[in-house]
């Protein structure tokens, strides 16, 4: 593998890895949405 | 007609994929900066959607201001925060294109450069300015008036490079259009295509994400 051919590949990786940890980031938050929405039917039943 | 989330996610799949063949195995290495000028693609494409967003972010701004739309607060709260993102990645993948091509990380000569940096950070700063406010309308307001500032940066920013001497940063858009053509274009339409639509795709997740929240917080506070 060729310089440019390694700092276009970490560029492309940099890419797709930044979108990657944003779509964690909101199955994350939507995970603690799930709860939160969990919580508040316990709350209603009760 | 509204496209739904999971084919917005299934389009935004495709089209990347698509552009990333075309960049990798069907457009031909440029013969002046050689293989390195594939990050072009995809640092152009994500550039010009930073700046839509921006642009987006302010629009939805002057509606809040303006007509006092509702939901127009948030859907320029999360423009912004997609510019933002889309922002970085521009500074990131340029400087690694501009390692290899000028060898260094970053060139502080470069009006192209800096400019885009300056919109970063001020739109970076917008995030400090909204959460140093307590929620509500003097918030919406506050942060209304400062995206609407900040556009003002986008046709700097992008102007830039015409207005610059130097000849460091490549013009590939003239006022006679781009100077390339073939699968050149082609592979950058496509990618630029993918980018926009990935970037919607972003744009709607956390916005459902964030409509959502603000309900569950009602309900909690019912």
């Amino acid at each position: 593998m060729t310089t440019a051919e390694k700092y276009v590949t970490a560029a492309y990786c940099v890419v797709f890895g930044l979108v990657l940890l944003y779509v964690v980031i909101i199955a994350l938050k939507v995970q603690r949405m799930e709860r939160e929405v969990d919580e508040l039917r316990k709350r209603s039943d009760g | 007609m509204r496209i739904s989330l999971p084919q917005l996610a299934v389009l935004s799949f495709v089209l990347v994929s698509t552009a990333l063949a075309l960049v990798f195995f069907v457009a031909p290495t440029d013969a002046d900066q050689g293989f390195s000028q594939r990050i072009f693609y995809f640092h152009v494409s994500i550039a010009f959607t930073a700046y839509l967003c921006f642009g987006v972010g302010a629009w939805k701004a002057l509606q809040h201001l303006w007509k006092r739309a509702p939901n127009a607060d948030l859907e320029s709260y999360v423009a912004v925060h997609q510019g933002v993102i889309f922002g970085s990645l521009v500074l990131l993948t340029g400087s690694i294109w501009a390692k290899i091509s000028w060898g260094h990380w970053w060139v502080w000569s470069e009006n192209q450069l800096v400019l885009f940096l300056v919109l970063f950070l001020f739109y970076a700063a917008y995030f400090m300015l909204r959460f140093s406010v307590d929620p509500g309308p003097q918030r919406a307001n506050l942060s209304a008036v400062y995206a609407l500032f900040g556009v003002v940066l986008v046709p700097v920013s992008f102007l830039a490079i015409r207005l610059s001497q130097s000849l460091i940063h490549p013009q590939v858009f003239t006022r006679h259009g781009p100077n390339f053509g073939g699968w050149i274009l082609v592979t950058y339409v496509v990618s630029q295509v993918a980018v926009l639509v990935l970037a919607y795709t972003l744009y709607r997740v956390e916005l459902a994400g964030k409509r959502l929240d603000a309900r569950i917080r009602e309900l909690r506070l019912a």
